[in-house]
């Protein structure tokens, strides 16, 4: 144990050596092997602290015998036989009471967790129930945003009523990209809606006359409140914009909250049974009378609806868009919340939307280090725990009953 | 033979992959109540035989005709609705949802939850271990529970016609006994069945009607009992 743990030092060591002494060792000028080694060394520090905790742990273990489960499984169950009402209700106060504790830069980064919580939960009805691997899903994200910032601007349509226009022409795009893929799977699907993601962008900034090209478009009006006035020319409707941070944070919180509790339906349904059923075995479930094309033109579709309702709350509330936010990497991201958080798991995704999208945040003090720790988090996530944050059940089931369980015959 | 109106038939239906001709001029009728089965090698066309009668692949030509019904133009979920269902190769069980969740599947189509819960008790009658595999997830099964849950599964439909594409394939001999015992049973309930098989000894020991198959053409056709005694079909299938 000791021995085989100790080579592991020695490798990973070596390893992060040929990739960190060339990238900061190296200047145009001098070679400063020093602040290579200095970065080595905190690397090296976080190895050895590691190997210590897994001996004394080893150690641990042959004294009490019987293995406690993980600390993540052991909070989850403490989670779950505390009443689920309270745990919920606790949540949504705390969402709640958010602004008025926070100033307005994490206010504003919690907007836009929100954002992304919404986009993780549809991407996930994507990838984690259909099974089919979209990275082109910003696409339909710039696709609600442009459809609000356009209406807005021509016709002055209001953010409520051009929500539902979004929607439907976010479902109808899902479906045009989602059709000519119906017969693919795996890598292929994977670069074409690749490819379609990047062909949406590119149009929106090409198309100079409708979309004002990369200088994008602003000036759009902010999501109202409506109520009755009976100002001097009698009865009418008066808006209230909700220009404040407060205000568009509590604006999202609801479209995020509606939005986990449909999918959290949807989860639960015949159709989301029949996701599920596409995503294991296609064959199968069309076998079993799972009308496949339908329901994988569905998943696209509803999946794109969730986005095209976040890019029109994006355009909204920033009344600026332009085509270089919804560049590849945005798609990635998305992509990398439903990963992590833990593929079909809607609590997963809702806390790797936060850590994703706060924790670059919280990084900015490391300057340009942030992205590396970003990245380092990430990689040591998924050989950690591949399953995601907080897996679903099926998964964890999956990966770790399924290595207890040996098929015989 | 006095035969009732055949449960299906199938007259000259031809089928591409693409540029393949994979079945070319396939004819055959199975009556009502009989167990049927398709012998042939690797390659035939045994498994496009039963996808382009399920519609999962479309006869470029020919007629498939289901209780007299021309079913040739529907997609697979109409003639699942129809009283079709079929076991696909390979056990293609679903491996990340339950026994439980996975004979649910098999009856996606029907609403009448209380029928539903008889057919699974049925099913769990004639294959016991599904029940003590209820909560177990698919892919943890063994082959031969495997294999038992996709007949399950197929069975869950409450189907007229029942297609099984190899249930014998990668199972141990004990395990391939076993299942074409409750195959005979699901057809002493009424199912009429339309066998795929590899291995003809079995198949035409529990068939009424056999097929023989050749690239793509039906080559032979008889009862299977004078099929199991025919010179040719010894030589090539049986390995007498």
């Amino acid at each position: 144990m000791i021995r085989q743990e100790l080579k592991k030092l020695v490798v990973y060591g070596f390893f992060l050596a040929i990739l960190l002494i060339p990238m900061l060792g190296f200047r145009t000028t001098t070679f400063e092997p020093g602040r290579a080694f200095k970065t080595l060394g905190v690397f090296m520090a976080v190895l050895v602290l590691n190997f210590v905790v897994k001996i004394v742990r080893s150690r641990k273990k042959k004294d009490v015998g019987a293995q406690k489960p993980p600390l993540t499984e052991r909070i989850g169950e403490r989670i779950n036989r505390f009443p689920r009402i309270y745990t919920l209700g606790g949540l949504l106060a705390a969402a709640a009471i958010f602004p008025m504790f926070a100033d307005n830069y994490m206010i504003d980064v919690g907007i836009t967790c929100l954002i992304y919580v919404c986009l993780g939960l549809g991407l996930n009805i994507v990838v984690g129930l259909c099974g089919l691997l979209d990275l082109g899903y910003i696409a339909f994200y710039a696709v609600g945003a442009y459809t609000y910032s356009l209406l807005n601007l021509t016709y002055g349509v209001s953010f409520w009523a051009a929500l539902p226009l979004g929607v439907v022409l976010g479902m109808v795009v899902g479906c045009i990209i989602g059709y000519p893929t119906l017969k693919m799977r795996g890598d292929y699907l994977a670069i074409v809606t690749m490819g379609f993601g990047e062909i949406v962008r590119l149009v929106l900034n090409n198309w100079d006359s409708l979309t004002a090209g990369p200088n994008g478009l602003f000036g759009m009006k902010r999501p109202a409140l409506y109520y009755p006035s009976f100002a001097e020319d009698g009865f009418g409707w008066a808006a209230y914009y909700l220009k404040s941070l407060p205000a568009l944070y509590y604006c999202i919180l609801a479209i995020a909250i509606l939005t986990i509790f449909a999918v959290r339906r949807l989860d639960n349904s015949r159709i989301g049974r029949a996701w599920i059923a596409i995503r294991e075995d296609e064959v199968a479930a069309e076998l079993s009378g799972v009308p496949t094309t339908w329901v994988k033109l569905l998943a696209y579709a509803l999946g794109a609806a969730f986005a095209s309702v976040a890019g029109a709350f994006f355009a909204a509330k920033l009344s600026y868009i332009n085509p270089n936010f919804f560049l590849f990497m945005e798609s990635c991201i998305v992509l990398c919340i439903v990963v992590l958080g833990g593929v079909g798991s809607i609590p997963g995704i809702i806390v790797a939307a936060f850590v994703l999208i706060a924790a670059p945040e919280v990084f900015r003090g490391l300057q340009n280090y942030r992205m590396l720790a970003f990245g380092g988090i990430m990689t040591t996530m998924m050989i950690i725990k591949p399953e995601g944050l907080i897996p679903a059940s099926r998964r964890r089931r999956e990966l770790h009953e399924g290595n207890q369980l040996t098929p015989k015959d | 033979m006095t035969n009732p109106q055949p449960i299906l038939e199938l007259s000259d239906v031809h089928t591409y992959y693409g540029n393949i001709h994979a079945l070319k001029g396939i004819s055959c009728s199975i009556p009502k109540g009989d167990i049927a089965c398709l012998i042939g090698a690797n390659g035939a066309g045994k498994s496009t035989t039963l996808m382009t009668i399920f519609g999962v692949q479309r006869a470029s030509q020919g007629e498939i005709k289901f209780k007299g019904q021309p079913i040739e133009k529907l997609r697979p979920e109409k003639v699942a609705a129809l009283g079709v269902s079929q076991t696909p190769e390979g056990r293609q069980i679903f491996p990340r949802m339950s026994t439980h969740e996975n004979l649910e599947m098999g009856a996606f189509l029907r609403k009448d939850k209380s029928e539903i819960e008889k057919d699974m008790a049925w099913v769990f009658s004639l294959f016991p271990i599904l029940k003590d595999r209820m909560r177990q997830l698919g892919g943890t099964l063994s082959g031969g529970e495997q294999q038992m849950l996709a007949i399950g599964r197929a069975l869950m439909s409450r189907p007229e016609l029942l297609l099984l594409d190899e249930p014998s394939l990668g199972l141990a001999p004990k395990m391939v006994e076993k299942i074409f015992q409750t195959i005979l049973e699901i057809n002493k309930s009424g199912v009429t069945i339309f066998l795929v098989e590899q291995n003809a000894h079995m198949a035409l020991t529990i068939s009424g009607t056999g097929y023989v198959m050749e690239t793509g053409r039906i080559v032979l056709t008889d009862k299977a009992s004078a099929l199991l005694k025919n010179e040719r079909v010894k030589k090539a299938y049986l390995g007498e």
